[in-house]
């Protein structure tokens, strides 16, 4: 088999097993309640750390501070606002691609 | 959420397995997310056909479905990786729906194989969304904000694919920017009280300390280490009554008017 061929069977293969692993492992039972306070804090906690690494990590892992950051500014300014989602997500487009053509 | 328009609905409802209006409601919410989707996946299309040919492409974004580690997965094979290393940053990226399954767990019903189907329908954006707070997720609503990204995923790859020359250079458009606004505005849901706010600032700055030294994907699965905070701050007995997934998963159809 190919490289490309191997990868794409590999990532299948990995994802789908990754995906299934906790509903198998735990699916249907009822957790103690410190469990479900963990849990309850696991979207604001990996949403943190998408968000900062999607505007902060360079190409090489490096932290960089880009014209990223600015439209993520942009797109806090809309939200603090309570403006819509689409909008933020627009600002935030628009005032990176700005900052980039200055 | 109310379902129940009349008998027959209640009684169709029965009969199902899942709940329409919740996938609905989830498709209704899934919309943005399958705009921010489309965009992310013609840029893969453009980036991966030099390395996985036409038809790998296409077949990648069909089956994997995963656009962080489909990403990871080209970025090493660019760098002149081998196959192993391809699948392991892929594996790395993908690490964080292991904790997000398990959360999602107690909310589920039904065989084996029913659940691992949900968890196939676990995508950062609509996982989040689905969050009902006390660690209680509505699945339905989640496989419904999932429908619209799989069509944006596969057709916004094949466009990548025959029109990429269109788009040249996302950055340019500040089009890399999208994502993370998204996953913002996701985040400023969820800071309900203070716990997730000291939850999202520790994940954060995990990440974000992570970041120089650990290989990609891996400081976005130990941001969620900043969960353990909820060790010590259980949900309100309340919040647990309502959070305690219902004996009966067609209870809330049954409920209705």
């Amino acid at each position: 088999m190919s490289t490309e061929w191997a990868v794409i069977a590999g990532l299948v293969v990995t994802t789908a097993l990754i995906r299934a692993s906790g509903p198998l492992a735990l699916g249907g039972r009822r957790l103690p309640p410190r469990a479900l306070g963990v849990i309850a804090l696991l979207a604001p906690a990996l949403l943190a750390g998408l968000v900062v690494t999607g505007t902060f990590a360079g190409e090489e892992s490096e932290i960089v501070l880009d014209e990223r950051a600015a439209g993520l500014a942009g797109a806090g300014g809309v939200l603090a606002m309570r403006g819509p989602v689409l909008l933020a997500m627009l600002v935030a487009v628009g005032v990176t691609a700005a900052a980039r053509a200055l | 959420m109310s379902s129940g328009r009349g008998r027959s609905t209640v009684q169709e409802a029965r009969r199902r397995p899942w709940r329409g209006d919740a996938i609905l409601a989830g498709v209704r919410a899934g919309l943005p997310i399958a705009f921010a989707v489309l965009v992310l996946a013609v840029s893969f299309g453009l980036l991966a056909e030099p390395l996985l040919g036409t038809a790998g492409t296409i077949v990648m974004s069909v089956l994997v479905f995963a656009g962080s580690a489909q990403f990871g997965a080209i970025a090493v094979l660019a760098a002149g990786g081998g196959a192993a290393s391809a699948i392991a940053a892929g594996v790395l990226l993908n690490a964080r729906y292991v904790p997000m399954g398990i959360a999602l767990a107690p909310s589920l019903r039904g065989s084996a194989a029913r659940r691992a189907a949900y968890g196939q329908a676990m995508v950062d954006a609509s996982w989040a969304l689905a969050n009902r707070g006390g660690g209680r997720f509505d699945p339905d609503f989640m496989v419904g904000a999932t429908i619209p990204s799989y069509p944006a995923w596969v057709g916004g790859t094949a466009i990548g694919l025959f029109a990429g020359e269109l788009v040249a250079d996302p950055e340019a458009l500040g089009l890399d920017a999208l994502f993370p606004a998204f996953f913002l505005a996701l985040l400023v849901n969820e800071i309900r009280a203070r716990h997730a706010l000291a939850a999202a600032i520790m994940g954060a700055a995990l990440a974000l300390a992570l970041t120089p030294f650990a290989p990609a994907g891996l400081p976005i699965l130990l941001s969620g280490a900043a969960a353990l905070i909820g060790l010590f701050h259980p949900p309100e007995p309340s919040e647990r009554l309502e959070a305690a997934p219902a004996e009966d998963p067609w209870q809330e159809a049954q409920e209705g008017p």
